[in-house]
């Protein structure tokens, strides 16, 4: 595979998903899932489509099968808000249960998500220790690290031959890790972005997923 | 022309008197209408005193009998051009001393004045078609319009086939129903085919009850293209090439409009006029991106004399009488007849005088344009509005703002909506379609029967699920839906507040500025020295200036003055009054390849620099070539031929490959065009963009304020991620079906090209050159300005790795 490379001394593998596989401890991470953001704004008039959670769902039991991770750890905002898991239609949340009690599963929460995932199973943290890695939503300047996060969506903005192209992307610092959004109503933040350099506490490289091939783009 | 059966009224009769004016006779003809009861649409050239008749009846009416609430309705496209028509209509009501209150209500309406008109209407109000819905989704809405006796459309032209005409002509089709009495009077410039809008006036669209009344025409306009020393360039369409000619004429004229084609041609030219302003003429500018402030300004120093010229986009096309302006200069060519005619008609606002116009042409295809342009509107030939069915995201809008007004039975409103006639032809199931998409996202999944938006009640009525859902419809509607732009600001201050909005640009464009860029806009050279938020904050600036790329905008020639420039190149006894480079670049022509006949399609190819070049003659218009390129190069591809790209303008597509195209025959098959555009179009973005603005319309997703996504708080989701989830999830989605209607129609111009492909397959020319022709080369200058078509993102992303690597290598 050409989609590895290595972070604190471990080797971790990007997924076209926008999952991080890291295969020595059977591991899956996922960030910023945000399942039932399309619930949440029809409540308030807006009637978004209602396939997103199944479609962010699917992605992931997809991304659980291909690598047989045995532990996935959702890294906050699981959810759009803290109804969201009452709001979860029972197809979504069979399928949902069936991992949760399958596999070691953690609920990082988020600013969106309280505790309220614990209903569906897996265990929850504010933030967590794994191996070398601090796992926490939103990343911590001041942590020096190695950590893992979400929260920002980071996502690369090439501009090449007069095309825009934008991709969800893997923002990597020196020692911290912002991954991309993994749910599928989720919009980005340019990797660019002064709020994500100040987040990673130094330079900044954009790692993308393309077909089979990990592409990286220092961004400064 | 029989007396009116109502004579006018003697102040109104002394008034004119005084002025030494007589009524004229179509001024007559309104008021016998409004007599018999009837609808009346009204065309007059500018200069006609048309505004003044469409109010004639009402001031004839409440001069003779006083009118308690409202009256009469006015709506306008613009609404700058209800400010205007207020200071027209106000100095007679105040020197006939009528008790009349006027007010005008737009967006712009301070909100306690709304509160006000609900409660205690004036007589007349003046308004725009978005504040009517507004108003109409008012539970105030039924007894404030009750009593209203006439609507008056200005400048309907300009609404008939847009969406905006759709959303006016069901909130007509709403008052008629509040205000059975209404009478309704279009006025409009001079059309093709006045029957037709009559139909799209009048109430089921039944032409027979509106009296249609045609002002005498005006002076004929003079129309003078532009030479010097027999040249035409060979490319280029601005018309730039002549700025220091053109800025002779404006030296000799008392106030000069500089028509130009976009707006980013707008920024271009009001440079290259400077730049010949040896006398510093005060010259402005006038375009749809500047705040409207900024032309708010410079309409008032054109009202007041204190400019000499102006350089202006489409947005200036309606009818304001501006001052004293004695020219109209067009850049580049006109695209259609009505339009010149229209532009011309802002020359001199006095009908017994010629209005003068200059065309200057970019090419020499433009130079035949501009010809059989003039020799159209010479001919009395405008060009035909394409009606068409109204489009299902307004209804949507539409419907939800009705309800918002008062519960409604779904029969009665589909009686309703039938009655506008854009939806004349709407199916029940249609309309049932559009319903349920308005209550619950029209999805197969119900998922959302608790957040449906209207509910109906144990007596069938629909009615709003919260009233929340009301202001929200009122924050939403509208159907202009801009690109997401971001504030020019000028100032250093460090917020906004301290800064002065110029405009905006597009958020594409705004997306690849750095601080220290430059860029050209309002007619100045700015420099960025900063980003916050939904602001780009600029100074004066100097350097080579970028010049920002608005979408869209840009009209294609229209079918008949096609058909015209054919017939010039078929008839070389005009080529004789023609400069010389035109028409030695026909009888050239003629001699090493052929030109195009009046029906048919010449295709020419030729070898150059390893490279096989196949040149289309369709005279289809820019969008149907573009999508002709698209389709031919995927066949091509198909074919093995290795296409390499294409380029197309109004005249001709031209596509260039590594092998040679032996018979172009097969490649413009009309039998798949359906399947394989279907296919096309769903990959391009043409039917993203188009689906934005019908999520928007329709309601589907909020209305983005500038720079919100941008600085990442976006509260919505992007028309993307719905687009494609809908796609996957639900390909018979209502808003699906409405975005492909519009990318076939504007954007793709795909019904053009569909005539096109038949044309070629029963009447084509196909000619080897041995080398470039003289007809090609206008196309093959352009090539090279193109943006990159059919690549892959990836292989632009994987090219884009290898240059930063490349260039970060230290070895």
């Amino acid at each position: 595979m050409d989609d590895a490379f290595d972070f604190a001394g471990q080797t971790l593998h990007l997924m076209a998903s926008g999952g991080l596989w890291w295969p020595a401890a059977a591991t899956l991470f996922v960030a910023d899932l945000h399942l039932e953001k399309a619930s949440h704004f029809a409540a308030k008039g807006w009637l978004l489509p209602p396939h997103a959670s199944g479609e962010t769902l699917a992605a992931l039991i997809d991304a659980v099968e291909a690598t047989g991770a045995t532990r996935v750890v959702c890294l906050g905002d699981s959810f759009h808000d803290e109804g969201g898991p009452d709001r979860l239609l029972p197809e979504a949340r069979r399928a949902l249960g069936l991992m949760t009690r399958g596999l070691d599963w953690w609920w990082i929460t988020g600013n969106h998500d309280d505790d309220a995932a614990a209903a569906l199973g897996g265990q929850v943290h504010a933030e967590a220790r794994l191996g070398p890695f601090v796992l926490r939503h939103e990343a911590d300047p001041a942590d020096p690290g190695p950590e893992l996060s979400g929260h920002f969506h980071p996502k690369l903005v090439v501009r090449h031959r007069g095309r825009q192209i934008s991709r969800r992307c893997l923002a990597m610092g020196p020692a911290k890790l912002i991954l991309p959004a993994f749910g599928t109503f989720t919009g980005g933040l340019e990797v660019a972005d002064p709020a994500i350099r100040a987040a990673l506490a130094g330079p900044c490289t954009a790692l993308v997923r393309d077909g089979g091939r990990l592409l990286r783009f220092p961004v400064g | 022309m029989e007396l009116p059966s109502i004579p006018l009224p003697a102040v109104i009769a002394d008034w004119f008197a005084a002025r030494g004016w007589q009524v004229r006779d179509h001024q007559l003809a309104i008021l016998e209408a409004a007599a018999h009861g009837r609808h009346a649409l009204l065309t007059a050239p500018t200069g006609a005193g048309k505004t003044l008749a469409g109010f004639l009846p009402t001031l004839a009416e409440l001069a003779t009998a006083p009118h308690d609430g409202l009256h009469t309705l006015y709506i306008s496209p613009l609404k700058a051009l209800a400010v205007d028509v207020q200071r027209n209509l106000l100095t007679p009501i105040a020197e006939m001393r009528l008790p009349i209150a006027v007010e005008t209500r737009t967006g712009d309406t301070p909100s306690d004045r709304k509160a006000r008109q609900k409660a205690r209407p004036p007589q007349i109000l003046l308004t725009t078609p978005e504040s009517l819905a507004i108003l109409l989704s008012a539970p105030e809405a039924a007894g404030m319009m009750a009593g209203v006796k006439r609507v008056i459309v200005d400048e309907i032209h300009a609404f008939g086939t847009t969406k905006r005409g759709d959303q006016l002509s069901l909130c007509l089709a709403r008052l008629q129903r509040l205000a059975p009495q209404l009478q309704r009077v279009g006025l409009s410039a001079t059309i093709a085919d006045p029957e037709s809008w009559a139909g799209w006036l009048a109430p089921d669209a039944d032409a027979s009850q509106v009296e249609i009344v045609a002002a005498r025409a005006g002076a004929d306009p003079e129309i003078d293209i532009l030479v010097i020393d027999d040249r035409i360039p060979w490319g280029g369409h601005n018309g730039r090439w002549a700025a220091r000619a053109v800025m002779r004429r404006i030296e000799a004229a008392r106030l000069a409009i500089v028509f130009v084609n976009t707006r980013a041609v707008a920024e271009l030219v009001f440079r290259d006029l400077w730049a010949e302003n040896d006398q510093s003429l005060p010259i402005g500018i006038h375009h749809g991106s500047l705040a409207p402030e900024a032309r708010r300004k410079v309409e008032a120093a054109m009202a007041a004399g204190r400019l000499r010229a102006i350089v202006a986009t489409a947005s200036l096309d309606l009818g304001l009488d501006w001052g004293d302006v004695d020219l109209v200069i067009q850049m580049g060519a006109p695209k259609g007849a009505s339009r010149l005619l229209q532009r011309t008609g802002r020359a001199n606002h006095r009908m017994d005088e010629a209005s003068h116009c200059l065309i200057v042409p970019g090419n020499r295809f433009e130079y035949l344009e501009a010809l059989a342009a003039r020799d159209a509107v010479a001919a009395g030939e405008l060009d035909p509005d394409g009606f068409r069915p109204g489009a299902l995201d307004v209804l949507a809008q539409h419907v939800v703002g009705i309800v918002a007004s008062a519960p409604a039975y779904p029969d009665a409103l589909y009686e309703e909506v039938r009655s506008a006639s854009p939806y004349a032809g709407l199916t029940r199931a249609a309309f049932d379609r559009v319903l349920d998409y308005a209550a619950t996202g029209g999805y197969a999944l119900k998922a959302y029967e608790r957040y449906q938006r209207l509910v109906a009640g144990n007596d069938g009525q629909l009615r709003l699920r919260t009233p929340a859902l009301a202001r929200q419809w009122r924050m939403n509607s509208g159907t202009i839906v801009e690109a997401v732009a971001m504030n020019v600001v000028f100032g250093s201050g460090k917020s906004s507040r301290h800064g002065r909005k110029l405009g905006q640009v597009e958020e594409y464009f705004a997306g690849q500025l750095r601080a220290g860029d430059s860029f050209m806009f309002a007619g100045q050279v700015l420099e960025v020295t900063g980003f916050e938020g939904a602001d780009i904050h600029v100074r004066l600036g100097r350097g080579t200036p970028k010049v920002p790329v608005y979408a869209g905008g840009r009209m294609p020639m229209t079918t008949r003055l096609a058909a015209r420039v054919r017939g010039l190149m078929n008839a070389p006894d005009r080529w004789a009054a023609m400069p010389d480079d035109v028409r030695e670049w026909l009888e050239i022509q003629a001699r090493v390849s052929r030109l195009p006949g009046l029906d048919d399609v010449l295709v020419e190819t030729f070898a150059r620099d390893d490279r096989w070049y196949m040149i289309v003659y369709g005279f289809a218009g820019h969008p149907a070539h573009q999508t002709l390129g698209m389709l031919v190069t995927q066949r091509m591809e198909r074919a093995g031929l290795k296409p390499l790209g294409f380029v197309a303008s109004d005249y001709a597509m031209a596509c260039w490959s590594l092998d040679p195209v032996d018979d172009p025959r097969p490649l413009f098959d009309p039998d798949v065009l359906e399947d394989e555009l279907a296919e096309w179009l769903a990959a391009s973005p043409f039917l993203r963009r188009a689906f934005r603005e019908v999520a928007i319309i329709g309601g589907l997703i909020e209305r983005t304020q500038p720079g919100v996504v941008k600085s990442g708080k976006a509260m919505s989701v992007s028309a993307d991620l719905i687009y494609d989830v809908l796609r996957k999830h639900e390909p018979d989605h209502l808003l699906l079906g409405a975005a492909w209607t519009d990318a076939r129609g504007k954007l793709t111009d795909i019904d053009r090209l569909a005539s096109l492909l038949e044309q070629a397959h029963a009447r084509m020319t196909h000619v080897r050159t041995a080398h470039v022709s003289p007809l090609a080369v206008p196309s093959l200058l352009t090539i090279g300005r193109e943006r990159v078509g059919a690549e892959a993102d990836s292989a632009l992303l994987a090219e884009a790795e290898a240059l930063i690597a490349e260039a970060l290598r230290v070895d």
